[in-house]
């Protein structure tokens, strides 16, 4: 069973390349339960739209 | 706001520079070369004043042709001897990681909350000078690939190509810089209004 370190390096690799249908599985069943992960990943998809500018309204949740 | 002319001010002129001239230095760790792009992005914009008249956003906007100028400059040189080779990475390692536990756990404190992210964040003068001071206590080998990846947009090949590094050793550097950002962001800007 993953861990929230490796959930978080491979939330964070996404954004590098894309995940395998293992990884992506893995990761669903992860953050299923554990709200401080769910949260990492939605504040990496933050960060990139903050930082490269491109946020839009409908981007918040 | 509207200004007709937006380079008008001397003394935000020089601060605007001077900003440009660190974010600069940062990316190409070359003196001559980041006043050079600095020069041209600074020429380039005034050449194109006349187009420009919302002084909220001038600076999001000399800093867009800083980008392209930096990203030129890096692409155009493919070996960056300033950058530790990969034998010596030091900052490679998870190992010295203090979020987790020894299970790989959030420890309590430090466990991700909701941020409230409000729509107009981006334009919020006050929050990027927490980013920066937070991107400053990052060390400068992470805060530099997370600059070139998510400010200046270069692919992690690029990346890659011009530091001379690995692509995996690219990921855990960018995982590394996150980690900290996020955590400093949390406890300085998201988590701040409950906090202190």
């Amino acid at each position: 069973m993953m861990n929230c370190q490796q959930a978080t390096r491979l939330m964070s690799e996404a954004q590098e390349r894309p995940l395998s249908l293992k990884e992506q599985a893995e990761l669903k069943v992860h953050t299923l339960i554990c709200s401080g992960c769910r949260q990492f990943g939605q504040q990496m998809l933050l960060l990139r739209q903050l930082t490269r500018g491109t946020r839009k309204p409908d981007d918040q949740d | 706001m509207n200004n007709p002319r937006p380079f008008a001010d001397n003394e935000e002129l020089t601060e605007l520079r001077q900003q440009m001239l660190s974010f600069a230095r940062l990316q190409l760790s070359d003196e001559q070369q980041a006043e050079d792009v600095v020069q041209e992005a600074l020429a380039g914009a005034l050449k194109n004043a006349a187009a420009f008249n919302r002084s909220a956003s001038l600076k999001t906007w000399v800093f867009a042709i800083l980008k392209n100028k930096i990203a030129d400059a890096l692409r155009g040189r493919y070996r960056q001897p300033q950058m530790t080779d990969i034998d010596d990475c030091k900052d490679c390692s998870l190992a010295d990681d203090q979020l987790f536990d020894e299970r790989g756990h959030w420890h309590k404190n430090d466990r991700p909350q909701r941020w409230d992210a409000p729509e107009q964040l981006v334009h919020d003068e006050h929050f990027w000078r927490v980013f920066d001071r937070c991107l400053d206590a990052v060390p400068a080998e992470q805060a530099r690939v997370f600059m070139m990846r998510e400010f200046i947009e270069l692919d992690s090949q690029e990346i890659c190509a011009a530091l001379e590094l690995t692509t995996s050793n690219l990921h855990v550097l960018l995982y590394r810089a996150r980690l900290r950002l996020r955590e400093c962001l949390e406890d300085h800007w998201f988590g701040a209004g409950e906090n202190a």
